[in-house]
């Protein structure tokens, strides 16, 4: 199977295998304008099966959307069908609006117009937490 | 200092510096009995709590301040969809000071953020409490006369009660603490409590199940009641709710100068032949809590 390498762009790599519509969807890389390739199981030697994201324009992509969904993310910058850059992505500190809080008692559950946000509160364990009620990310 | 809406939000030394205000207004009521004049305190009381609510307009009282206030959401604007940031907005232009509490964990902190006055988290769910922890601190310090070198037996619903976990993380912070975990296994402490607390700020402790078994060690027993409320489970709540009852008895091997505390209401956790015994401090456990408001009240007042 082969897909076209890309000239101006970003490949995001490494992301765990059936993880790739999740980056999709979150990152809504079906709004864009330019092609997209998402491969699916693709061979990995250090993965067995991993995903991969192609994106033919260089745009900016959330990195704490990636970081939370998948921090073993590998990001690629191409451009003029040079690889420019090369970075792992890290759990963020802070999420917004990315999940929402499931405690039924958290203030989250009826007060409008209230961002939901999480803060890291234990790398190790990649615990989040609630900022309001406290109460970690299932 | 502009809110108190977490016990973390408060270093040691403005612990301290509460613990000190509050032990002058003990001994000179006099002196602080127009440093509130003209101003208002607003309880905002979404859920009923009729022992904080009275505490808060009291010490406001004494402060020759005035209250306003509700004290259930039926009788406020919440019952008709209003957000709590409008409610708290509106509150801001009759009030200096607000107190607030409320069913729904991190209002308070909401509130907070939309504030202009200073909002003091008078209980938020099974979350915070900071007050009632400040309390307890004051209580501690004037039956003890320290806040470190203490072993302290924690006993009861150890899982919910935040009033437990508040006052596990505000101990922490001093030298030489121990703690006794005493709980029914359904009720014992969170992990998070002990990895992100106890372990984390290498504080020594054990669990167990049986009330009498550290008895003698203790410098401060702290009862607490299992809370109907946070369970979802009826059949739990009945199974659990007597699972400990403090009696004369079981005090047999405690220590002469052992302070026995309790957030109250109590129900059937500590009988009432241990009212009469001298480190029964849970009724005055009460009254330091009138002090240590009005010390608050001061504070985010900015009032010496």
């Amino acid at each position: 199977m082969n897909i076209d390498s890309i000239k101006n762009g970003i490949v995001i790599d490494h992301i765990k295998a059936k993880k790739g519509m999740e980056i999709y969807r979150a990152l809504k890389l079906d709004e864009l304008d330019c092609s997209v390739a998402l491969i699916t199981n693709a061979k990995s030697k250090k993965m067995g099966r991993k995903d991969i994201i192609k994106i033919d324009k260089a745009i900016d992509v959330n990195l704490d959307i990636l970081g939370f969904i998948d921090s073993n993310i590998t990001i690629n910058i191409v451009k003029e069908d040079n690889l420019t850059e090369k970075f792992h992505v890290e759990l963020p500190e802070k999420i917004v609006n990315l999940v929402k809080c499931q405690n039924p008692r958290c203030i989250t559950s009826i007060e409008k117009n209230l961002d939901q946000v999480f803060y890291l509160t234990d790398k190790e364990n990649s615990v989040y937490r609630c900022k309001y009620c406290e109460m970690s990310m299932k | 200092m502009k809110n108190l809406i977490d016990i973390k939000d408060l270093s040691v030394e403005e612990i301290d510096e509460l613990i000190l205000t509050a032990r002058d207004i003990i001994k000179n009521k006099e002196k602080y009995s127009e440093k509130c004049k003209g101003k208002k305190l607003a309880t905002l009381f979404f859920e009923p709590s009729t022992r904080t609510r009275l505490s808060f307009e009291a010490a406001m009282m004494e402060l020759g301040g005035n209250v306003l206030g509700f004290s259930s959401a039926d009788s406020s604007s919440t019952s008709k969809g209003e957000s709590i940031s409008d409610t708290i907005k509106v509150v801001g232009y009759y009030a200096d000071i607000i107190a607030m509490r409320h069913p729904k964990e991190g209002a308070p902190l909401v509130a907070s953020l939309k504030s202009d006055v200073p909002i003091i988290n008078a209980g938020d769910g099974g979350h915070n409490h900071p007050t009632q922890t400040l309390t307890d601190l004051l209580t501690i310090q004037c039956e003890k006369n320290r806040l470190d070198n203490l072993t302290i037996g924690l006993c009861g619903d150890l899982k919910f009660g935040r009033t437990v976990h508040s006052l596990i993380t505000a101990m922490s912070r001093y030298k030489n603490i121990k703690f006794v975990l005493i709980s029914p296994k359904e009720l014992n402490i969170p992990e998070y409590i002990k990895k992100e607390v106890l372990d984390k700020n290498n504080i020594e402790y054990v669990e167990t199940h049986n009330i009498e078994e550290y008895m003698s060690e203790l410098d401060i027993l702290y009862m607490t009641r299992v809370q109907k409320e946070r369970f979802f489970n009826e059949d739990d709540y009945v199974r659990l709710k007597d699972y400990y009852i403090l009696n004369k008895e079981k005090l047999v091997n405690a220590k002469n100068d052992l302070c026995i505390m309790h957030p109250l209401p109590r129900v059937n956790e500590i009988s009432t032949d241990v009212d009469d015994d001298e480190r029964a401090c849970y009724f005055r456990q009460a009254n330091y809590g009138k002090y240590i408001r009005m010390a608050l009240i001061l504070k985010l007042l900015d009032i010496n």
